[in-house]
This record gives C-alpha cells, structure tokens and sequence, in this order.
C-alpha cells in the first residue's frame, strides 16, 4: 500500500489533501469536521488584524456555471477573508490543533502592507501551535480595493518585501498565496523566493463575471440590482492553474521551490495531475465545497490504487515527473507525424467529426452516400480536433507514422531523428546542423 | 432444431438452444466502460444518502459511485465489499427496486433512480475480474467457530469471521455451497455460474473450512457442535415448505416450486428439463414469479400464477410482477386453490374467489377451473425442524438485533432467523453482524 504521508516544506500531513483557505476552513466545527473525515491539513479562513472584522454581504455571494445535468463546473465568489474576530479563530484554532497534532494546520494571513502590522500579528497567531503560514497575496475582489489581496500579489517588490518581513518574524515556514490575475506568474514566484518563501501556493480565484442577468441587467451574484467581479474557481480553473505551477516549476530559478497545487482539484486525478506538474501537495475548495467533507475518501483511496499500480511508494516519488516533459513549442519534435484513425466499428455516424473537419480544420474528413465517414491521409494535418468532438470515447485515435512511412500529405518519408523549429529551414534564426 | 412448443403433458426441448440462451441471458447485463460512466454521473453524492440507509449491508453508496466515476473501480469495490462480502450477487440479485434505487432522490424527482445495483456489478466485476480478493486476515486468535449452512448468511459471518482471524468450519448439508445463490436465485440473475465462483473468491480469505453433505440434526447435534468450538452460527436457511393441504396434492405434477427451481439450475441442459404446456403457480412472491417466469422461458404456452390476495398484497415487487407480464405470465388475483382435478393425473385446478370480511380472507362459492400439467406451489417456505433448546418467535428461530439465539453461544441469521426480508442482501448483513458480535463476545472472554 502507497504510503500518502507527506512532508510539505517541512510540514508532515497524513496525505497530501489539504483544505484551502475558505469557508470549509472558516471555523473549529468545520475544522474538526474535516480533520475526522480524513482531510491531511487545513489552510484556515483568511486572518486579518485585530479590530472591527470585515463584513461581507448578506446576499448571495456566488455565481456559477453548470453542465447540463447541473454538474458544478465553475464557482464564482465575492465573499472577503474571515468575518469573525481575530481572537475567536486564534483560540479555535489553538484548540483544533492540540486535538489533531498529527494534522497540518496552517494561518492564511492578509493585513496592510505595513511592516509592523504583519511584524505584530504572525508572534500572536504562532501562539496558537499552528504549522507554518500562508500569505494571501491573492484575494481578488473587495480587499484589493483594501491595498491587500491581489493589490499586493501584483506587484512582486510587495511580495518580495512582506515575505522578508515575514520570514524576518517567524521561524515557522512561510508560504506565499500567489494570485493568477498577472500576465506571467513568473514574476510573483521569482519575489517570494526572493524575499525567503518556504514555498508558493496557485492558485487564488480568477476576476470572472459568471453571468448576467437579461432581466435585470446585471452580473451575477446580483445584489440590490448591482454586481461585481468575483473571484473564480472549480473544475473550470484547473487547467490555468496547471499551467501556473508548471510553469514555476519548469523555470530554472524557481525550480525546486515546494507548490502547493490549487484550482480545480475535484478528483485524485487531478490531484496526481498537479502533483506530477511538481505540486508537493494540493489544497481543495470548491470540490469541499460542492460534494461536502467526504470527498477526500476518494481523492485517497484513488491516489492510493494508482500510486500502487503504477509502483510509487510515497508521494515525494510523484512530485514533478511530468516536469521534464513541460517545454516550449519551439521545441516540439516537428518529425513526430501522425494520422486520425476511425474506427468503423465504433463509429455511430453522427458525422461531428466531419463538420469539424470540413468547416473549421482541414477536409481531411470523407463522408460517403451511405455515411461512412474516413480519414484521407493526404489531407490530415493531424490536429485531432475530430478526437475531440467525437461523443464515442476512442472511436478516432492518433496513429504514429512509424520513421520510414510516406506522410501522404507532405510526400515526404517520416525520419527517425527529431528535429524541432530551432534547426528548421522555414526559421530565419534557425541554427542549422552542418 | 425443431421446438416442441406444443407438446402436450410434461415435456423436455420445448424451445431450441438458442431460444433457451436468449431467454436465460442475463436479466441486467453488465455495463460497457463507456455506459458506467455515463451511469456513474446522474449520481448526486447526496449527503448522509437515503440509498445507504435502504441498504441492508449500509454500503457506502455515493463513495462508490464516485470511484467508479473517478476511474478506480477496484477502490469501487473494495468500499462494496467491506460492507457486503456478497456484493457480487447481490448487484444481480437484490430487488434494487424496492431497496436501494427506491430510496435514490432521483427516483423521487424523475423517476429514474440512479442504477445502483448495474453500477455495483461493474465494480465488483472488474475486481473479481482480476482475480484480486482486497482482504487479509488479521493475526490468528485460536478460536474456532462453527458455522452451519453454506448460504449467503453463513458465507458472509465465515468470512467476516476469518478477517477477525478466527478458524472457520462451515457444515453445509448438501454437496455444493452457496445455499439459495445456487439453488434458488433465478437463473437469469446469476448467470456463468457465479454462485460458485464468487464462493471461491470468498474462500480466498483463508481460515474457512467447508465441510460438504454434513446437516445439523442429522448425525450433528447443536450440543456436539457447542462443546466442539468456542461459538455457533445457525445459517440454514428455511428448508421446508408450506403444503395446500389439498387431496391430490402427492400427485406426481403438483411440485414445490423451489425444487423446481434447484432442478433448473443444476440442469446441465435446459433443453432436457421438462416442463409443462400449460402451468399454474400458486402464490404471490418471489419464487411464484422465477418459478412462472422459468417455466415461460423454458416454453410453456400457459402460465398463471394465481394469488389468493390483491395484487398490491403480492410480496414480489411491482417489477417482479411486471417481468412476469413482459414475459406472457398471467397473474389472477383473489383466488385460492380448492381441488386438484384428474384423478390422481393432473389435469387442472379448481380455484374460489376470495374476499374480505372484517379483515379476514374467505373463500366464496364463485369458483373457476384453470386446465394444467403441472403445478408449482410457492407458498412459502418454512423452517425445517431445529434443535430443541431454541426459543421461536413466530416460525422462526428467535434474535436479538446481532443475532443472538436464546442459547448462549448460539447465534442465528439469514431466513432461519426472526425479522428482516428474506432476502440474499437482509442475510448478508445479518450473517455479518453475528460475526462482529461472535468477534467481540470471543474477544471479551479471552
Ligand atoms: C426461488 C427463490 C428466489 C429468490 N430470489 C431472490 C432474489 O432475486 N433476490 C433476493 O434478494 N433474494 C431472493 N430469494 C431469497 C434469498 O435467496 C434468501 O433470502 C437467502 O438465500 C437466504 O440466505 P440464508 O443463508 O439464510 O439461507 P439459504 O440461502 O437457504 O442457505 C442455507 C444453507 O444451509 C444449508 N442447510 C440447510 N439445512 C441445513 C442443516 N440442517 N445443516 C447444514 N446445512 C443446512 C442449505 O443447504 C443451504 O446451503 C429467493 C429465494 C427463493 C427461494
Ligand atoms: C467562497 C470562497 C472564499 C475564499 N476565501 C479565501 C480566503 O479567505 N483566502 C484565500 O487565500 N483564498 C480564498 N479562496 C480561494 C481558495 O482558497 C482557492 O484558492 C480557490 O478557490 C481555488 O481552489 P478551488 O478551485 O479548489 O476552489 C476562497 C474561495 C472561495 C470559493
Ligand atoms: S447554503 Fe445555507 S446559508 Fe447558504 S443560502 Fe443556503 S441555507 Fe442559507
Ligand atoms: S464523430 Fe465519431 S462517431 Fe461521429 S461520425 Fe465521426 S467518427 Fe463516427
Ligand atoms: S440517493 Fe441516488 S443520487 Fe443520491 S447518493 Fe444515492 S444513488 Fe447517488
């Protein structure tokens, strides 16, 4: 049997499953909940300074967006960092933690970018026995308007600063919360580290208008007749986030840097995903979120059967195997060809395939009298846009042209070295081998 | 080959081969990947799910959907098997409809519940598929526990038994083990021999000795068995059955349904299985329909069942009954048998309508005559004679809610035993629950 323990910049939980920094982790009676239905760690509701909290808004605070069946498949949400007062969630949290010391308990913390204001509070929350922090750099509706949130996970020399106050205050290890609303993640990455991060959280929610409302011309959630920006997350973001993290860690200066993979994780899959794409561990919301608590006995019990099946003994064995394998297009092998192939015993004739193929791609598609639809060689550039819009799993398949083939389509034979754009002809800069 | 469709009498090789492969095919095939999935979606992972709690064996319903969903079908049925060590037979054999699949919220909001018994087929499946029994044994205790009756119940407390790491002898009194799965269950529900085969998966867990063509009561004393193990299992199921107490009733066509039905399913060749042109089953639950059923698909051109109550009073269920009708069953209600006609050969049986007066079912002078060659009885089934010393309750032998008989160190589960359903599913929990009871009381003495 895998071994799930996991040891995250140096905080050692049953399983890589944490909760993240969210309503499922807002309070003791979710926390305790979540701890006995199996969850590895919590990242807390976001902590902020003593004081009068922040309120929030008494309707709703989500939008979403549903597959036809209403599977939840993104969650939009304007809700801010914890409601309830600071000394309330340090003396919850001081309990919960001496009650599940075998579990990671981590303080999400967000308060202005002022040097004495995180210098005060990280001494007081370190008393409550908790496992390390995470620094929300992320939120990003309602406290960026603040300074706080996103407003300071934009700028990489704020990052780069509070981290170094941060790590100037506390021994514990520091996590940085990174927001996904830059253009390169790269930036904030390259701050935390700089500034001493033990590791990097990705991703927070997305700036996302879910919809709107025709009747009231307004954006949902809709309060009073007006709405804003909320932050997006659920199945829908994960691809963005994978991208994020792998980005991270494929970079050379951030490579190595621990992750913490967030955005979408629903299912072990895509917890393997991330973990492959170089996350030590993943945080999970919206699947908490929309399933309840119980969901984690699934991401275990998955990641265990696969992890034994593929031979992997402990998570650390998984983190950042497909990393080598993340590269830049310019260094895509351009002599790797391939051919859709029908199989016409699966095929049910829907024809998808070819309208996609005949409007949109290549006519590399064939429709007969009698609807038999089949691929020509000579045509297919092999872009598998027909994979995807094909409702029968496997129906069309990519076929590798084995080195020596005729491509049909080019007149050329199929060679059995790669060779990429940076040596191709067609490229001005290319560095041809002589 | 020719089908004698229309022989007169009892008669064998009614339909042909391939009619009788068609018609004993699978009653709910199992699923192609593709058809799970799509299955495994309209699941809802319901909170604290109302289909766990219409599981007798309580299987975690909504988690193992979601495995199945989520690509790990063997995780699947792991979380199947902790909980129902039977959960093979049960995805064939439960009446999904009145239990889990009742109880699905989609059922209540469309009326199409999410196929929980098709779903626990292919999880189940592609574990045993692959050979792999998920349990081990826990350290041996050096208890030894006596068992008696190979069927669901016993299986299902040996088993659980032996995880406990306690040693096993099940005395079974016929040759073959699996109890009603073998002999009973309709062939159409369990079909490949899947009885045997899954008792042999069982038996993988080690620790569990079968020791065929040994009854209790017949040369084995309840007392021998006592003072030979430190506890008792009492799993036998109900082995005799309710008369018409009609003259005529000895004749050689007028038969016990369940026998009827164990002939079938060890027949080698069901083209050589005789059976009549036109057929009459007396009763209104389970068997009286596989019997009416079987006896279709076997070719009979007649064949009714006749209940002496209402329709809604049939214990089979609504889709037990529907089956028998799809299938060109009749089913007359409010009628009981009062003469067996021919003379010693059968000929037909004459019928009373019935009514009810205060309460009470009476027969009236109004009275039909339904021709046949052969008659099933399926009015219930009762228990064969048990050792002195057990207290009854009703019929039955008398429990507590794990099992325990009014003799310490005995327990009892599965259809001998008071309360439940007389059900595979109802004897699996129950067989399973003595057995923690059984591990805990041999703990605490130890
Ligand atoms: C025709 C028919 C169809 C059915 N169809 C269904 C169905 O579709 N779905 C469903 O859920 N349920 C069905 N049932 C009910 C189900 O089969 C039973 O509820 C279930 O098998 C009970 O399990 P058990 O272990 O208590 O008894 P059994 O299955 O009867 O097993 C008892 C075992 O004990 C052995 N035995 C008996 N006496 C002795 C003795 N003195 N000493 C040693 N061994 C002994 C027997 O040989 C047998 O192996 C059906 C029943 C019948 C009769
Ligand atoms: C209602 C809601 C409130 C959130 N509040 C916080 C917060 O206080 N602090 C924080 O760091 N992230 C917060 N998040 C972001 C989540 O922690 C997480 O990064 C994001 O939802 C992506 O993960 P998911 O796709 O699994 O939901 C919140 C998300 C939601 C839906
Ligand atoms: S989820 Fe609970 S708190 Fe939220 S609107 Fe519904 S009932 Fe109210
Ligand atoms: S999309 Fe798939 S199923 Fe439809 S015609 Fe094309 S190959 Fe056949
Ligand atoms: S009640 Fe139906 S939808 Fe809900 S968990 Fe059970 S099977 Fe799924």
């Amino acid at each position: 049997m895998a071994d799930l323990t996991t040891t995250f910049c140096g905080i050692t939980s049953p399983n890589p499953f944490w909760l993240a920094s969210a309503p499922p982790t807002d309070k003791e009676y979710n926390v305790r909940r979540a701890f006995e239905a199996g969850w590895g760690g919590v990242v807390w509701k976001t902590l902020g300074d003593d004081g009068p909290p922040v309120v929030n808004v008494n309707g709703p605070r989500y939008g979403a967006i549903w597959g036809a069946d209403r599977r939840l498949l993104g969650l939009n949400n304007i809700e801010l960092i914890t409601d309830r007062p600071l000394q309330v969630n340090l003396d919850e949290m001081t309990r919960v933690k001496k009650d599940y010391p075998d579990r990671a308990l981590i303080a999400s913390v967000m308060v202005p970018c002022e040097e004495a204001a995180w210098k005060e509070i990280l001494p007081r929350i370190a008393e409550t026995g908790c496992d390390g922090f995470e620094l929300n750099f992320g939120c990003p509706h309602g406290m960026a308007e603040r300074g706080m949130g996103s407003a300071v996970g934009q700028v990489p020399e704020y990052i780069e600063m509070v981290t170094r106050w941060c790590k100037e205050t506390t021994d514990l290890p520091v996590i940085v919360k990174l927001t996904p609303n830059v253009t390169n993640i790269l930036g904030p990455a390259q701050a935390a580290k700089d500034g001493g991060a033990d590791a990097v959280s990705l991703i927070n929610t997305i700036n996302s208008i879910t919809s709107v409302n025709l009747d009231t011309m307004s954006p949902e959630p809709m309060i009073d007749g007006k709405g804003t920006h909320g932050g997006y997350c659920g199945p829908a973001v994960k691809p963005i986030a994978l991208n994020m993290v792998a980005e991270i860690a494929r970079n050379p200066t951030t490579h190595g840097m621990p992750i913490s993979g967030i955005g979408g994780v629903t299912t072990w899959r895509d917890a393997a995903e991330f973990i492959a794409l170089g996350a030590g561990n993943v945080q999970v919301c919206t699947a908490a979120m929309t399933y309840g608590f119980k969901i984690v006995e699934e991401m275990i019990s998955g990641l265990s059967q696969w992890m034994d099946e593929q031979g992997h003994a402990r998570v650390e064995d998984v983190v950042g195997r497909a990393v080598p394998n993340v590269t830049d297009w310019q260094y895509l092998n351009l002599n790797y060809v391939t051919k859709a192939r029908i199989s016409q015993d699966d095929c049910i004739k829907c024809g998808r395939c070819y309208a996609a193929c005949e409007d949109t791609s290549h006519q590399a598609i064939s429709m007969s009298e009698d609807r038999v639809f089949e691929v020509m060689d000579d045509e297919c550039v092999a872009c598998n846009l027909c994979v995807n819009v094909c409702p029968v799993e496997d129906c069309i398949t990519m076929e590798t042209l084995a080195p020596g083939a005729l491509d049909e389509r080019t007149g050329k034979t199929v060679e059995a070295d790669p060779a990429n754009w940076t040596v191709h002809p067609n490229n001005p800069s290319a560095t041809a081998a002589e | 080959m020719t089908e004698h469709l229309r022989a007169s009498g009892v008669a064998a090789g009614r339909v042909s081969q391939d009619s009788i492969d068609a018609n004993f095919s699978d009653l709910h095939p199992a699923y192609a990947p593709h058809e799970a999935m799509v299955a495994a979606d309209r699941c809802y992972f319901c909170h604290d799910a109302p289909c766990i709690t219409a599981c007798p064996t309580a299987i975690d319903i909504p988690l193992f959907i979601r495995q199945i969903a989520t690509g790990t079908s063997e995780a699947a049925a792991e979380t199947i098997l902790e909980q129902n060590i039977l959960g093979g037979m049960c995805a064939r054999v439960c009446p999904t409809e009145t239990l889990c699949e009742q109880a699905c919220v989609r059922e209540a909001a469309e009326g199409k519940p999410v196929e929980i018994g098709r779903l626990q087929r292919h999880a189940t499946d592609t574990l045993m598929a692959q050979d792999v029994h998920p349990f081990t044994r826990a350290d041996a205790t050096g208890k030894t526990v006596a068992v008696v009756g190979a069927g669901p119940a016993g299986l299902a407390c040996a088993h659980r038994l032996a995880m406990h790491g306690h040693d096993v002898v099940i005395f079974e009194a016929r040759a073959k083990g699996g109890g009603l799965n073998e002999f009973g269950i309709a062939a159409y529900k369990s079909t490949e021999d899947f009885a045997q085969k899954e008792l042999d998966w069982l038996l993988q867990i080690g620790g569990i000795e079968i020791r065929y063509g040994q009854a209790l009561g017949e040369g084995l004393s309840l007392t021998s068995l006592q003072s030979d193990f430190d506890a008792v299992f009492l799993g036998m199921g109900l082995g005799g059955v309710n008369a018409l107490a009609l003259e005529g009733e000895e004749t050689d066509h007028v038969i016990d349904a369940v026998a009827f039905i164990a002939d079938l399913r060890q027949a080698e060749d069901l083209t050589a299985l005789p059976v009549g042109r036109r057929v009459v089953v007396i009763g209104g639950g389970m068997t009286a329909v596989d019997a009416a059923v079987q006896s279709k698909l076997l070719g009979a051109e007649d064949v009714t069942i006749v209940y002496r109550r209402g329709q809604e009073a049939m214990s089979a269920s609504k889709y037990e009954q529907d089956l028998a009708q799809q299938k060109g069953v009749r089913i007359v209600c409010n009628a009981a048998p009062v003469g067996i006609e021919g003379n010693g050969s059968l000929s037909g049986v004459t019928f009373a309508y019935t009514e009810a007066q205060d309460g009470k079912l009476v027969v009236t002078d109004e009275t039909f005559t339904l021709p046949a060659d052969q008659v099933f009885k399926a009015i219930g089934q009762t228990l064969a004679e048990t050792p002195e010393a057990l207290k009854l309750d009703g019929r039955k032998i008398s429990v507590d809610d794990v099992g325990r008989t009014s003799v310490a160190g005995v327990w009892a589960g599965g259809d001998c035993a008071a309360g439940g359903d007389d059900l595979t599913v109802t004897a699996v929990a129950e067989g399973r629950d003595a057995a923690l009871d059984i591990h805990a009381t041999l703990a605490g003495a130890s």
